[in-house]
């Protein structure tokens, strides 16, 4: 839904522009404009922005149970939330995760892209291989991954023949394991069983916006490059790489989020994990709510989680606005 | 200029259409639910298997007594009831609650009580002469300050021990009876290779399970019981007692345990490939649809040291304040707490009926010797299942047990039960 909106903000934005500068003034097609915009701008206000304030102030009430009470708590809410074991492993999580989900994609996805674009003979073959992973829910990924990487059963019946048993995602140890707060600090090596399959997943996202962005240089660019006796190498290291700069920029937004929010995922293939290895904002945060009934501490995670996406998310609408103008 | 106005029709005629598609939801939303007040709702989260046919089986009863009540089954799936119990949370809030609705006996139950949602039922249990025909133990579970609140309709044990009976036979083990026989059975089971203990605690809840278990068996039935009214602190070394043998059984389990969830280590038992799991006994009903037999393939004894005890998880249903029907709903109760309501229920679930005068001769081997065990035992509330405290207080438990489960430190693992602690004045 969000990469979409984000593309498509990127498109029609322009169109827009150009017409207001022709005529200024409140003219009638700026009324229609203003009359057609008006049903999506009131269900927004109300559903989108409307529920972020009542968050932002269930969170700061003491509504512990199913019984609501929103007698003003300031901060407590939060500050329990960062003594909290588990929301501090949250955080380390989200860490690691976004960092290796995030780089693994934009690597992975544009060196796949740069290997279909060399006029492979089944190209369409192949882009629909890697782009299929894309069309199933995370839920179904999950799944799937789960009895993969079971330790028992899955991929490790192969690997033990090489002398090899890793215990994936149900492994609790933590490298380099620094003592900060209440936690061990480090990468909890069962999330990487998890980044596995979120990379799986989202690789083909990737591979093709890489391979849109390919196809936009145009050829004489190329050929020019080829004329003055730059190698292929040197033509994808020095003209073409640089040129795909935006891409990456929007795919790292993109992935941001979505490693930001994940819930699906974790849920359906590892749950919160023991010790809390696998765990994230977005489980923590159902869980308080819809198991626990803490309505006021579920509220702050959610508003928690959305300034960890706001972080990432309003410098790029600030720049992509800069861009246009 | 024609073209324009025929746009500027349409943006109206859109925004039309939305404001009024806007008002219709709303007004249907309201006239369908008094249109719907004229039906019974029951809302539950019995939505497969036995549950459903149970369920299905009960209201064909009732169907038949009451031909003209129109009754509308309102289900919701998922994830042993939690998201039953979100919707169930939003309806009571926005003061539309169902005609009665499935909640766990114990603190799950009074948490509605005690928001004065719920109204009381002693003229009904008096009206049908229900006194006396529930254990004592169980009627104090669904009532408040001397007021009974709900029918429970059915029972499942959760202090169960299950074993694979070829593996105790082929190593000539009897099933544990102490802690003691516990550990000398496994260290045998280890040293030939095969699990002791199979766990699967995905969800946390079952590791809740089986501490909850070993609390049982510690502390006794009123100590536990007091445990959840704060009179009994959790540094009480009865407690500290219970975390040491936790933290040893741990030792015994399945190395993939945080993997499966309680079905996948049931698995292992009837696989063979691990030789005991504690588990509520509506695993019978997962041995059961796996071909295995009750007393030939695998066996049930109660967990270590709680003879005589019975941790009870119960579904009961109450009658919400400010429903529109409140008769027909009491018809409905009256047919829930009636024998022939759950002898049509009970053996259809696998679970045994909340009535100790029923018909025994309707359920299976296993149930047989759980009701005679109902009957004389002491009744303790599970607190894995939201009886025993409120769910507020479990999610910290859960926790707490999570992390305990790998750290394995019984100092921190206290610590944090004391601290969660708190949410119990509430």
């Amino acid at each position: 839904m969000l990469e979409r909106e984000a593309l498509e903000t990127a498109e029609v934005t322009p169109a827009i522009k150009t017409k207001k500068r022709k005529r200024a003034g409140l003219s009638k097609d700026r009324w229609l404009a203003f009359l057609f915009l008006l049903p999506s701008i009131i269900l927004l206000a109300i559903f989108v922005y409307g529920f972020i304030s009542w968050t932002a102030y269930v969170s700061v009430s003491r509504w512990h149970s199913l019984l609501p009470d929103f007698t003003f708590a300031g901060l407590a809410n939060y500050q329990a939330l960062f003594h909290n074991f588990r929301f501090q492993a949250d955080l380390r999580n989200t860490l690691f995760f976004s960092v290796f989900f995030i780089v693994l994609v934009v690597l992975l996805g544009q060196m796949l892209a740069i290997f279909i674009d060399q006029r492979l003979k089944a190209e369409s073959l192949f882009r629909n291989i890697f782009l299929f992973p894309m069309a199933l829910s995370f839920v179904v990924t999950g799944v799937v991954w789960r009895w993969i990487l079971n330790p028992e059963t899955g991929v490790n019946l192969l690997l033990k023949d090489f002398g090899i048993h890793p215990k994936w995602y149900t492994d609790t140890s933590i490298v380099p394991s620094w003592h900060i707060g209440q936690i061990d600090f480090g990468l909890p090596v069962a999330l990487i069983a998890v980044v596995i399959a979120a990379v799986w997943q989202m690789t083909g996202f990737s591979l093709a916006m890489y391979l849109a962005g390919l196809r936009a240089i145009p050829e004489d660019v190329r050929e020019a490059a080829r004329i003055d006796g730059a190698s292929e190498f040197q033509i994808y290291r020095k003209i073409i790489l640089p040129q795909l700069k935006p891409i990456t920029y929007s795919v790292v937004i993109i992935m941001a989020h979505i490693s930001l929010k994940i819930f699906d995922l974790i849920y359906a293939m590892t749950g919160p994990g023991a010790n809390y290895v696998t765990d994230m904002p977005g489980v923590f945060m159902f869980e308080t709510t819809f198991r626990g009934n803490d309505y006021a501490q579920g509220a702050a995670i959610a508003i928690i989680m959305l300034i960890m996406v706001a972080v990432f998310i309003i410098p790029y609408l600030i720049s992509s606005r800069k861009g246009e103008s | 200029m024609f073209k324009r106005l025929g746009m500027f029709a349409i943006a109206v005629l859109v925004l039309a259409a939305v404001l009024a598609g806007c008002s219709n939801s709303k007004s249907s939303g309201s006239g369908g639910s008094s249109s719907e007040k004229g039906k019974l709702e029951i809302f539950s989260w019995w939505t497969a298997g036995g549950e459903a046919d149970g369920l299905k089986a009960l209201i064909d009863d009732f169907h038949k007594k009451y031909p003209d009540i129109k009754i509308e089954n309102e289900a919701v799936a998922g994830g042993a009831g939690s998201n039953a119990k979100a919707v169930l949370a939003t309806r009571m809030q926005g003061g539309d609650p169902p005609s009665t609705f499935q909640v766990h006996g114990g603190a799950e139950l009074l948490t509605w009580v005690k928001a004065g949602k719920m109204e009381a039922l002693d003229s009904l249990y008096k009206k049908n002469g229900w006194d006396g025909k529930f254990p004592k133990d169980l009627i104090d579970m669904v009532s408040y300050n001397g007021k009974i609140y709900a029918v429970p309709v059915d029972i499942h044990r959760g202090n169960v021990l299950w074993y694979n009976k070829k593996i105790f036979e082929d190593n000539g083990l009897e099933p544990p009876k102490t802690f003691d026989d516990f550990f000398k059975v496994a260290d045998k089971l280890k040293a030939k290779g095969i699990t002791p203990l199979a766990i699967g605690d995905k969800d946390v809840w079952e590791s809740t399970m089986v501490f909850e278990n070993i609390l049982l068996a510690k502390l006794g039935p009123d100590k536990y019981r007091q445990l959840w009214t704060g009179e009994v602190p959790f540094d009480d070394p009865a407690v500290k007692e219970a975390a040491d043998i936790f933290k040893k059984m741990l030792n015994y389990v399945n190395a993939d345990h945080s993997s499966l969830a309680w079905q996948d280590a049931t698995q292992l038992v009837a696989d063979g490939k691990a030789a005991m799991n504690i588990m509520g006994d509506w695993a019978k009903g997962y041995f059961t649809s796996k071909g295995l037999k009750y007393d030939q393939d695998y066996g049930a004894v109660v967990t270590p040291e709680t003879d005589g005890m019975f941790m009870v998880i119960t579904d009961t249903f109450g009658l919400p304040k400010g429903v529109s029907k409140p008769d027909q709903v009491k018809k409905f109760l009256t047919e829930l707490g009636s024998v022939d309501g759950q002898d049509a229920f009970n053996p259809k679930k696998g679970s045994i009926p909340a009535r100790t005068d029923t018909d025994v001769s309707k359920y299976d081997d296993y149930s047989k010797k759980a009701m005679e065990d109902f009957k004389s035992n002491s009744l303790t509330p599970s607190l894995a299942h939201g009886s025993a405290a409120p769910e507020s207080f479990l999610t910290k438990v859960n926790q707490a047990v999570n992390i305990f489960v790998t750290q394995k430190n019984v100092a921190n693992f206290i610590q944090a039960l004391k601290d969660a602690s708190s949410q119990l004045k509430q």
